[in-house]
């Protein structure tokens, strides 16, 4: 008989839990930072300090942050519907292509659409992408049984060889010796947040952080609405949860997958849009830099609700600039190190998740009985 | 009474979290008897003989085997006691042969060094001792449910049960298999063997059984002599009032015919045929009741009406209107007022994850009165859930509580309320008062007959023989995927049903 699941009050279980997760990782790092004969305390400050000591920091923490939001809300819609879309990367990836083809287009008709709707189009262009290429694995997976994980992580592969060609062959810039587009047209980018605040008088130092942030923040909202208030939102989640009362309430699970895959890939198009129209504005190869997959840990560490994936992307956003800050400070904790530290928050919070539940279980239940 | 007591438990308590699944539980079971234990679903029979077979530990208490203080910790441990189980749901390896089931988990090495020889001729003995007629090399799965539960048996009683615990073993019985387990029952208890019966059919324990013990609640209610006492009284020691067992229905004449089914056929994935030129009307005002044992094609004949699955022939007509492929939609269904209550509410009936509140709109997520503009209002939906919690008496009345919670009782009201509130003209049951506790049964016995009354055509699929006899107006019998009779439901007798649910026909009887 396997062990019945654990039930816990909903405080804990959203709170708690995840918490206790990143403490138990955060000791685990320290444990082996002392191994290599630093002190945990003093890298735990710089890191922090460098990821939220300054208003710079802050924009580069908050930059990361977007691209996690967008790739941990991906997976997490996919996760309602029951679905583990592990192609973020490959989603983002042709998303990138897709609006990189639209800024060609606008940048070789001039005055074809007004100049405002440039950047506009440019995102919707990235989102259509993205939600095409997840919406191949969810028509197989309603249509011919294919199982997601294993098609959403194939097309990974092809996707990074088709951005290789068409860098190379088609959209890439002539005569560069490096795999990117020529620049996008200057309406199709997106305003770095630094400019975008100044006319209300708030003066940034210049970092990444663009107004993709905003459309991040928008985004979580807009899944919270999806999922917990509308009727599409309602069918995933029952299909999610048990597909045979779905076809019994005349919700086809076929069709909420797809519709599901091909939400999830718009919203792993949000990288892109981040990347290659708020940073780079050209596509360069391996934009992506594995942000799919980090989303992942997101959404678990999230519980899949848009609240727990924006706290879980600022940690992860903490976590790569305060490493990369920690990385330059030390040189004797590399950044590899701090990859480590992110894999072993991502191995504690995803999948010792079940252990830390037992043991708060019982921890609640012994100071129940005791008081 | 010369021989201690054949097993023992002395105050045995299990908690799960908060809840108290065995409370202080005492029980004597007498060497060389048939023992009964009944109870509602949930009032701790299961954990209790869990616990007995070593799947759970006890928090506290003792177990005593012939006098004997024993730790019981796990399956293994039971068997070396000499206690034998027998599941509800059989724990056989279907491809395998009667005899290698029986030398499954005991095979006496790797080699099976003339363990089937060994086995075999064990089996001989036991049949023989037993009146156990069963061929050792036939293929598990193609025996009958009957014969697979006597190969359960047979495996016990192999590794040297003493002392034989049955979990409800007559809900996948026909009558005439449920008589012959009985016979079988007591040739063991002539046999100096100890029977623990788990049943909440109270006609079982009246005649099968020694002595029985009541559990309400996680708590042993009584210990009584089986002459001593008698159904009403038993159910009231269960429920801790008294109850109806039979809800008393009026004659009434039936309306005109609203649903009507000709020649429908339909395979399952393999291609096996689960229904077989089924042909049935149902009119306006009648129950009319589907007996039959469990897979013999009544699942897919609910399936086929709701528009779950599609015939692969056969016309379905609602109000004289042939349905289409396009109508036989469950949404379509839905608005023209043919409404399903699932056989399985876990499965389908039912999202557990969900609110209450939220399962007490699936089916129905598209009603406006759901919504406040084109976005979900959740102080609607809790509202419409207290309103219809409040109407059938769903507790905890908590529209947020997470589904899983409910009792299986509570749920059950919940997919009621959610059907029946909507008015339909046809309902399809399925399985009414499974998992569901005595009071609450009586409760969803009396609604569907004031439906009933009020000119909703009622199809009532149920594997329990009684409840298809008390409230149909007419029974059809199911076996193998067809129709074998039909009979008035104030004619009808067990017997006789029996016979039908068995495949023998009355062109062939």
């Amino acid at each position: 008989m396997s062990a019945a699941p654990v039930e816990l009050p909903r405080w804990a279980d959203t709170a708690l839990v995840p918490l206790v997760s990143v403490v138990a990782a955060l000791l685990v790092a320290g444990l082996v930072v002392i191994g290599i004969g630093e002190n945990p305390l003093e890298a735990t400050a710089l890191l922090l300090r460098g990821a939220l000591g300054s208003a710079e920091g802050i924009g580069f923490t908050l930059y990361y942050a977007t691209n996690f939001i967008f790739t941990g809300l991906a997976v997490a819609v996919a996760f309602h519907a029951g679905l583990f879309n592990i192609g973020g990367e490959g989603q983002a990836t042709v998303a990138g292509i897709s609006a990189a083809i639209a800024c060609a287009a606008l940048g070789a008709v001039p005055g074809l659409i007004p100049g405002f709707l440039a950047a506009p189009l440019a995102i919707l262009a990235a989102a259509a992408g993205g939600a095409f290429w997840a919406f191949i694995p969810g028509w197989l997976q309603a249509k011919r049984g294919s199982h997601v994980v294993i098609t959403t992580i194939m097309l990974n592969f092809v996707a990074a060889t088709l951005i290789v060609y068409l860098l190379r062959e088609v959209i890439g810039k002539p005569g560069s010796m490096q795999p990117e587009t020529p620049d996008f047209p200057a309406g199709a980018v997106l305003t770095p947040m630094h400019q975008f605040l100044a006319p209300v008088g708030i003066k940034l130092p210049p970092t990444p952080l663009n107004t993709a942030f905003l459309l991040a923040l928008a985004s979580l909202f807009a899944v919270w609405l999806l999922i917990w208030r509308t009727r599409l939102g309602y069918a995933i989640r029952t299909v999610g949860a048990n597909p045979r009362a779905a076809a019994y309430a005349g919700i086809s699970p076929a069709a909420v997958t797809m519709i599901a895959m091909a939400i999830s890939g718009a919203l792993a198009g949000g990288l892109a849009v981040n990347e290659a129209l708020g940073v780079q504005h050209r596509l360069v190869l391996d934009f992506t830099a594995g942000y799919g997959f980090v989303g992942i840990a997101v959404a678990l560490m999230g519980r899949g609700h848009p609240v727990g994936v924006g706290l879980a992307a600022l940690l992860f956003g903490v976590l790569y600039q305060g490493g990369a800050e920690l990385s330059f400070d030390k040189p004797t904790i590399t950044r590899d190190m701090v990859v480590v530290i992110g894999g072993v928050l991502i191995l504690f919070a995803g999948a010792l998740d079940g252990l830390f539940r037992r043991l708060v279980a019982g921890a609640l239940r012994l100071g129940e009985s005791s008081s | 009474m010369s021989r201690p007591a054949a097993i023992e438990v002395v105050g045995i308590s299990k908690r799960f979290g908060t809840v108290v699944a065995n409370n202080d539980v005492s029980l004597s079971v007498a060497a060389g008897s048939i023992h009964g234990i009944v109870g509602e679903n949930g009032a701790g029979k299961s954990t209790l003989m869990s616990i007995l077979y070593g799947f759970y530990e006890a928090d506290a208490g003792e177990i005593r085997i012939a006098g004997a203080p024993r730790r019981v910790r796990s399956p293994a441990d039971a068997i070396a006691a000499g206690i034998g189980m027998v599941h509800q749901h059989f724990m056989l390896v279907e491809t395998l042969s009667v005899a290698e089931n029986v030398l499954l988990g005991a095979e006496g090495g790797a080699l099976l060094k003339g363990g089937l020889k060994t086995a075999r001729a064990a089996l001989a003995g036991l049949s023989q001792d037993y009146g156990l007629a069963i061929d050792p090399d036939a293929i598990v799965g193609e025996l009958s449910v009957g014969l697979q539960q006597r190969v359960e048996i047979l495996k016990a009683l192999y590794r040297g049960a003493e002392i034989l615990i049955l979990d409800e073993p007559t809900a996948v019985l026909t009558p005439p298999e449920a008589d012959q387990l009985f016979v079988l029952l007591r040739a063991l208890k002539a046999q100096g063997k100890t029977v623990i019966l788990i049943t909440h059919k109270l006609r079982e324990i009246m005649d099968v059984t020694d002595r029985v013990s009541v559990m309400r609640r996680g708590e042993m209610v009584a210990h009584v002599a089986t002459p001593e006492t008698s159904p009403p009284a038993l159910a009231e020691a269960m429920v801790g009032r008294r109850v109806l067992l039979r809800v008393e229905k009026q004659r009434r004449e039936p309306g005109p015919p609203v649903l009507e089914a000709v020649g429908l056929s339909c395979r399952d994935a393999r291609g096996t045929e689960t229904l077989r030129e089924v042909g049935l009307t149902l009119h306006a005002g009648e129950i009319v009741g589907i007996a039959g044992v469990a897979g013999n094609g009544q699942s897919e004949l609910l399936e086929v009406l709701a528009g779950l699955i599609q015939p692969s022939r056969g016309v379905i007509r609602l109000d004289g209107q042939i349905l289409t492929a396009a109508d036989r939609h469950p949404a379509r269904l839905r608005e023209r007022g043919l409404m399903h209550i699932p056989e399985d509410r876990h499965r389908s009936g039912l999202v557990t994850a969900f609110s209450g509140a939220e399962n007490a709109i699936l089916g129905y997520q598209h009603d406006p009165a759901f919504r406040t503009g084109p976005l979900l209002s959740p102080a609607r939906i809790a509202a419409h859930a207290r309103e219809a919690f409040a109407a059938y008496d769903v507790r905890p009345p908590d529209p947020a509580l997470k589904t899983a919670k409910f009792s299986g009782g509570n749920q059950q009201k919940i997919v009621l309320a959610r059907e029946i509130e909507r008015q339909p003209r046809v309902l399809l049951v399925g399985q009414p008062t499974r998992g569901v506790d005595i009071g609450a049964i009586e409760f969803i016995h009396r609604r569907l007959l004031a439906l009933r009354d009020a000119g909703v055509a009622i199809l009532l699929v149920s594997v329990e023989l009684e409840e298809v006899m008390a409230l149909s107006d007419r029974i059809l019998a199911m076996c193998g995927g067809r129709i074998t009779g039909e009979r008035a439901g104030e004619v009808a007798d067990e017997r006789d049903l029996g016979l039908l649910m068995a495949g023998v026909t009355d062109e062939a009887a």
